[in-house]
């Protein structure tokens, strides 16, 4: 799986999460989960989970806690990727 | 039981919105207690207007009690201390369904199953039954568990 297609795939499991004031189009990488795209943390935990599940990854509480960007959510994703 | 006794005095509520009154079992995976809505609840009055019926919030709040604050507190006491002072808990999200009427002096038991514990969320599917043994209402509960240190 590519860089792009990560990326894709990343925005497809936040997209669901999404307040419905938000829209999937606003998501860049720069994108911070809980200021920018109003996701709270209860939210956040379940896109982690769903992470998980999509890319056969199982992340830390420490990488939960660095995670405050789509960006951060993608360098965990690669450095744990095969 | 002496995890039970230390639950139930960590437990964050006072009459009369404490709907804990006793817990017959608990694990790493799930728990379970009772409650006797008392006729003497102040809601009682109100709800509805002569014709007294526990409301379904209030249920909420006794599956949320017994299910996910009980269990929450059992698993974070497994390796932090947990004094009621320095727990943070805050209910994120609820699904229910009702299905029969809970009245005045009416005892329900909980029955809660833990779907995940990670990164502080604890999500549970509960379901409360009344004495006859009938599913009163169920639904999942999900809530942010924090420990503030050197509280």
């Amino acid at each position: 799986m590519t860089k792009e297609e990560r990326y894709t795939q990343l925005k497809a499991i936040i997209s669901p999460y999404l307040p419905e004031d938000v829209t999937v189009d606003t998501i860049t990488p720069e994108s911070n989960f809980i200021k920018d795209l109003n996701i709270n943390s209860a939210n956040l935990v379940d896109i982690v989970l769903d992470v998980e599940d999509a890319f056969d990854i199982t992340l830390e509480n420490e990488d939960m806690d660095s995670m405050q960007t789509v960006q951060d959510a993608l360098r965990i994703i690669e450095s744990k990727v095969a | 039981m002496k995890n039970i006794d230390d639950i139930l005095k960590k437990l964050p509520y006072s009459d009369p919105f404490l709907f804990v009154d006793t817990l017959t079992n608990v694990s790493d995976e799930g728990v379970e207690g009772s409650f006797v809505f008392k006729e003497s609840l102040p809601f009682y009055k109100g709800h509805f207007k002569e014709h007294p019926v526990t409301p379904g919030v209030i249920l909420t709040e006794c599956c949320a009690q017994i299910g996910l604050v009980c269990l929450g507190i059992y698993l974070l006491g497994r390796d932090k201390i947990v004094e009621t002072s320095n727990i943070q808990i805050a209910m994120s999200s609820m699904q229910m369904e009702f299905r029969k009427a809970v009245y005045p002096n009416e005892k329900v038991r909980v029955i809660s199953e833990k779907s995940y514990f990670r990164f502080s969320k604890l999500k549970c599917k509960v379901t409360m039954y009344n004495s006859q043994n009938e599913v009163v209402c169920k639904g999942t509960i999900s809530g942010m568990f924090n420990v503030k240190e050197n509280a």
